[in-house]
């Protein structure tokens, strides 16, 4: 009989389903993964390090381009953990924006995933689906930070300004014009809130219509139901967190458990999956979409009610007003400080965490009493969570390892750092 | 949050005894120190004692406390001196690969910290664990206990040459293969050490010192008295009371 030997094959880092740059060499007994290997490090830009070179606020815009479908939750993991070290709270009003956009960001990064990872399996449409949906909830982040995705909104004290008053909307040009300008700018009307709100109350047929394409589907079902099974065991050991560990059975979400913002006036529920294979991590996400909404519907009905001050009155973190520093010394030598130096965080060291859509994202901070910190590390879910394929692939075929990628939700900007 | 964190630094100081260097507790968060003989033990105890039960590790990353609490800006005399008040510090943003200081004479200057998190009991814990030699300084391994510190502690190895012993697999992982150092030390230059380009008439990419970049600091580092921020702060949370 003739000798089969194993052998090896690169996977990426050019592979579209490698989702980035992923650089995995799998070890194959035929179609089988004997031994997984991502070497990873492809998109490392220091940015640990880079954060200890400059002032505190000024790294709150890498904190988006780290996770870079899930830009809000990590400032906000960043901006806590100065908080912490200042012993300074953010007013009402800025907590209920900062859940308000967490969960706007939570439903980007889960429909993201849904598209990608159906496409990466095979289901074209889903992606166009979640993409429209996507601009709107873009257009949200840029009404209120002027960027689509890398926000820099969050800052030390608060957010950086109130949701504007008036919904930006499309202009007239050659392709969009009458009807057309006019569908396209309904629900822009009003102010940021009622855009808000318009899009939750559509939003769950939109979800209805994911679950049609691909809840039932039988290729889906082939492709997931069984596959990359992850036990409870495992998934503890392996420090998974998020949907990870919520698709094995437990029930474990820190907007729960240890609640941050406005989370414990909430009122939301945690999906859990039961078999922990990649179709019961897609119902969880599908299902954390839904809650998401109906936590984004509690934020714009409190924030209707109650308007305030989003950043606290400390001139030492945040900014005076404009017409402020026209009148007042004291006001114009705060601001050029606060624009030069920064401000300096007492010595001491936190680890704060947030639920980000893919799991725990945490900001372990070290500061000497300087302006700026002295070792910042960044916990990314996608790094644990990777850090478990060769334990959970070995075995499967090479196509479920396209599946298990999928299910992981990495991306590399957080993994890298 | 555990509520209860204040009995878990003490609980924890009574069930682990002198197995531990110290246990403290601040803002909630607990922090125990650990020698590296111990450092395997405590973590076995944390993660199966009914009472603890500590059965993730959420996080593990190295430090280097080189140049901890000093500063690139000299704000003591600011006008006898004049704008020269540039300090010739550690500060990786002042020196290149070829001028980076080599001191040796920093005391213990690396850790490594690991956050672990119990689900059974909601509750947190930060452990630390200081390498006893500079040069080579070598730390236990706690794959072992948690799976999850393999990645982790190859990090740590890469970026700060933290050793971890028994480690079934420690390789670099986030920098290019057969980089040269340990870029996340303090006297490593932030511009790095080499840098890359395609070269038209080898027709290959090369390595090369840096010269596109030169070593400056934008922002000085400065340590200040934070008492007016207290006052500041003090002054802020009245108003929000009174609103």
């Amino acid at each position: 009989m003739q000798e089969i030997k194993n052998y090896t094959i690169n996977f990426g880092p050019q592979h579209p389903a490698a989702h980035g740059v992923l650089r995995l060499v799998l070890e194959m007994d035929g179609e089988t993964v004997v031994h997984a290997d991502p070497h990873i490090g492809l998109l490392h830009r220091g940015t640990e390090k880079l954060a200890e070179s400059k002032p505190f606020n000024h790294s709150i815009g890498y904190m988006d381009r780290l996770d870079y479908v899930s830009m809000m939750c990590n400032e906000h993991a960043y901006v806590r953990a100065i908080e912490t070290l200042m012993g300074i709270e953010p007013p009402p009003r800025a907590q209920y924006i900062r859940t308000l956009f967490d969960e706007i960001t939570r439903v980007l990064n889960h429909l993201m995933w849904i598209g990608s990872n159906a496409l990466d399996l095979g289901a074209m449409a889903v992606f166009l689906y979640a993409f429209r949906e996507r601009e709107e909830l873009m257009d949200v982040y840029e009404a209120v930070s002027g960027t689509r995705m890398h926000a820099t909104y969050y800052r030390p004290g608060g957010v950086y300004r109130d949701l504007p008053g008036q919904m930006p909307q499309h202009k007239e040009s050659r392709w969009h014009k009458g009807a057309d300008l006019a569908r396209r700018n309904a629900r822009r009307e009003g102010s940021l809130l009622d855009f808000i709100d318009a899009f939750a109350d559509d939003f769950p047929q939109r979800v209805d219509e994911y679950e049609t394409l691909l809840t039932d589907n039988r290729i889906w079902k082939q492709r997931t139901v069984g596959i990359g099974v992850v036990s409870p065991e495992q998934a503890l050991a392996w420090g998974m967190t998020g949907p990870m560990l919520r698709g094995s059975g437990i029930e474990w979400d820190l907007r729960k458990k240890q609640p941050y913002a406005m989370y414990d006036a909430m009122d939301f529920d945690i999906p859990v999956g039961v078999h922990g294979d990649c179709y019961d991590r897609y119902l969880v996400r599908v299902e954390e979409m839904r809650q998401s909404n109906r936590i984004i519907k509690q934020c714009v009905a409190w924030l209707r009610a109650n308007p305030g001050p989003v950043i606290v009155d400390n001139y030492k973190v945040a900014p005076p007003k404009r017409e402020e520093m026209k009148q007042s010394m004291e006001a114009l030598i705060h601001h050029f400080k606060l624009f030069t130096e920064g401000y300096c965080v007492p010595a001491g060291e936190t680890y704060c965490a947030v639920e980000a859509p893919k799991g725990e994202f945490g900001c372990y901070l070290v500061s000497d009493g300087a302006n700026k910190p002295f070792r910042v590390h960044l916990r990314a879910p996608g790094f644990v969570h990777l850090s478990s394929m060769d334990a959970i692939v070995k075995g499967h075929l090479l196509a479920d390892v396209v599946a298990m990628i999928g299910t992981y939700d990495v991306v590399f900007g957080e993994i890298d750092r | 949050m555990s509520t209860d964190t204040g009995t878990l630094a003490q609980r924890l100081g009574a069930h682990l005894g002198d197995k531990i260097a110290a246990v403290h507790e601040w803002r909630g968060e607990t922090i125990i120190d650990v020698v590296p003989e111990n450092w395997l033990a405590v973590g076995q105890q944390l993660r199966d004692a009914a009472e603890f039960r500590f059965e993730q590790l959420i996080d593990l990353c190295g430090v280097d406390y080189l140049g901890y609490g000093q500063v690139e800006w000299d704000t003591a005399d600011v006008t006898s001196t004049g704008f020269s008040r540039g300090v010739e510090g550690e500060a990786a943003g002042r020196f290149d690969w070829a001028h980076r200081p080599r001191t040796g004479a920093g005391h213990k200057r690396f850790a490594a910290i690991v956050q672990l998190t119990s689900i059974a009991h909601n509750a947190r814990v930060r452990l630390r664990c200081h390498a006893p030699d500079d040069a080579l300084p070598v730390i236990p391994s706690l794959v072992p206990l948690w799976p999850a510190a393999n990645w982790f502690e190859r990090e740590a190895f890469d970026l700060f040459g933290i050793v971890f012993e028994g480690h079934p697999d420690l390789r670099r992982l986030l920098t290019d293969y057969g980089f040269v150092g340990h870029p996340f030390r303090k006297d490593f230059p932030l511009i790095g050490n080499v840098e890359v380009r395609f070269d038209e008439k080898l027709g290959r990419v090369i390595y090369e010192p840096v010269t596109s970049v030169v070593p400056r600091v934008t922002v000085p580092r400065v340590l200040r008295d934070d008492s007016d921020l207290m006052q500041a702060r003090a002054e802020a949370a009245d108003k929000w009371r009174e609103n």
